[in-house]
């Protein structure tokens, strides 16, 4: 049967949902801006997350309610949000020496492309005359342990965004360990990726048909 | 007596000259210090290079410091936001110089700047194209690129609290670049919310120094940016 990549698998929840069960107690997380933001909300009852957002504030809360919103509380996509009992806020300088010292344990990032290598491109679409604009995405990658990509599995046009290697100027090179897209769950490994998980009714041939890389069984 | 307080924001800004460095803090509207920078426009100083992370929006603040070219170069890690309209058209025209430096390097290269460290290394933008012409050094089988401190002639900051000797706090996530970029300028001009009296402020709480603030002028309601960008104003006041 043919495959819709863009529609088959997995519900962006779905996928936000296989994220956060991926995340252990007590993880120090940074979540980008987009998709990545829905894994807060299926983070299990009970388990305790603390959520960085690098503009500075450790312990980000939910979005306030309305007539709440404060605009000196925002988070890195500037948008209004709320802080928790027990959140801190610090400088610039302090908020990358959590990120660039490694002491953040997992950030969940978008991605226009990744290899099997692990190379992540999500910064610049490579256009000519676009205004480049960087933000805290090469540093995330640089200094945080666990990089979880979310994606769907191919673009709008229903090409692979895991690919071979990447076309796009990189965020960084092999720093991606896990990729969860609406068809599967990846993992980075030296051998290459693996695959750990496929959605209902997916082939391996399938899977394989839309993705640019070589994948394996585990 | 030692008071860092000056009574005009007119008075805060006279000696900017042309060609200056000037770091703004903020990141977005949070902590931008719009009123200082509007008396930047007012006093006229151009040919600036200035060191912040965003370009402003719609017509006023940063944004408007740049569409009275006034400012020759931004250095500046995200120079697009949702309502930036000058810097993108002016860049895309050739006609402002930009150089795109990671979030946290820029961070960084202030602090160092600040802290009499000229340059550092660091992993990001390793394997990148912003490495590109930059020196690099492997350090226990790692690849790190070189990275310079910055410092300013000035740094424009907004803080929540102030008292004469320059100690200040900040408010949320405002805070953001003001207490590096305080340390990075040999001239720290701060508008603070409120000032108080000496004994005020927690010294356990104090955020900056007093000894990295040189001038400081109380602007009780700063504007609202967001909703002057909203309402489509322009500063000058149109």
């Amino acid at each position: 049967m043919e495959l819709d990549p863009n529609k088959a698998g997995w519900s962006k929840e779905e996928m936000a949902n296989h994220v956060a069960m991926d995340i252990p107690e007590g993880a120090y997380v940074n979540l980008g801006i987009g998709m990545p933001e829905l894994v807060a909300g299926f983070v299990p009852q009970g388990r305790e997350v603390i959520y960085h957002t690098e503009n500075g504030l450790l312990g980000m809360g939910p979005v306030p309610e309305e007539g709440q919103e404060d605009p000196e509380l925002i988070n890195a996509g500037k948008k209004y949000v709320t802080a928790i009992q027990g959140a801190c806020y610090f400088h610039h300088a302090d908020s990358f020496t959590m990120i660039r010292g490694r002491h953040i344990d997992v950030c969940v990032l978008g991605a226009y492309e990744v290899s099997g290598a692990g190379d992540l491109a999500n910064w610049s679409t490579g256009k000519p005359g676009a205004v480049p604009a960087v933000g805290g995405a090469m540093d995330l990658v640089a200094g945080v342990r666990n990089i979880f990509v979310i994606t769907k599995h191919v673009t709008k046009q229903g090409n692979p965004k895991i690919v071979e290697n990447c076309q796009l100027p990189l965020t960084g090179k092999g720093v991606v360990k896990r990729i969860y897209t609406n068809l599967a769950t990846l993992e980075v490994t030296p051998e290459g990726l693996v695959v750990k998980d496929m959605a209902p009714g997916i082939e391996f041939d399938q899977l394989q048909e839309h993705t640019g890389a070589k994948l394996k069984m585990p | 007596m030692i008071n860092k307080q000056l009574p005009s924001l007119a008075e805060a800004v006279s000696d900017v000259k042309d060609g200056s460095v000037i770091m703004i803090s903020g990141f977005g509207e949070a902590g931008s210090p719009i009123e200082l920078i509007h008396a930047l426009i007012d006093q006229g100083a151009k040919d600036l290079t200035i060191v912040s992370n965003n370009t402003g929006s719609g017509h006023v603040g940063i944004a408007s410091l740049i569409e009275h070219r006034r400012v020759r170069k931004m250095i500046c890690s995200f120079p697009r936001t949702t309502n930036s309209i000058v810097f993108p058209e002016l860049y895309s025209k050739g006609q402002i110089e930009l150089e795109l430096v990671p979030q946290g390097t820029l961070a960084e290269r202030i602090r160092a700047g600040g802290a009499g460290i000229p340059a550092f290394y660091t992993p990001t933008s390793v394997g990148t194209p912003l490495e590109e012409g930059k020196e690099t050094r492997v350090f226990d089988g790692q690849t790190f690129v070189m990275e310079h401190g910055i410092k300013a002639d000035f740094s424009l900051v907004k803080c929540e609290a102030a008292d004469r000797y320059g100690n200040l706090v900040y408010n949320k996530t405002a805070r953001n670049f003001g207490p590096i970029m305080c340390t990075a300028a040999e001239t720290a001009i701060v508008q603070a919310r409120r000032m108080v009296e000496l004994g005020e402020l927690d010294p356990e709480a104090v955020v900056t120094p007093g000894i990295f603030v040189q001038r400081i002028v109380e602007i009780n309601q700063p504007l609202d940016e967001s909703k002057l960008v909203s309402e489509d104003w322009r500063y000058p006041w149109n």
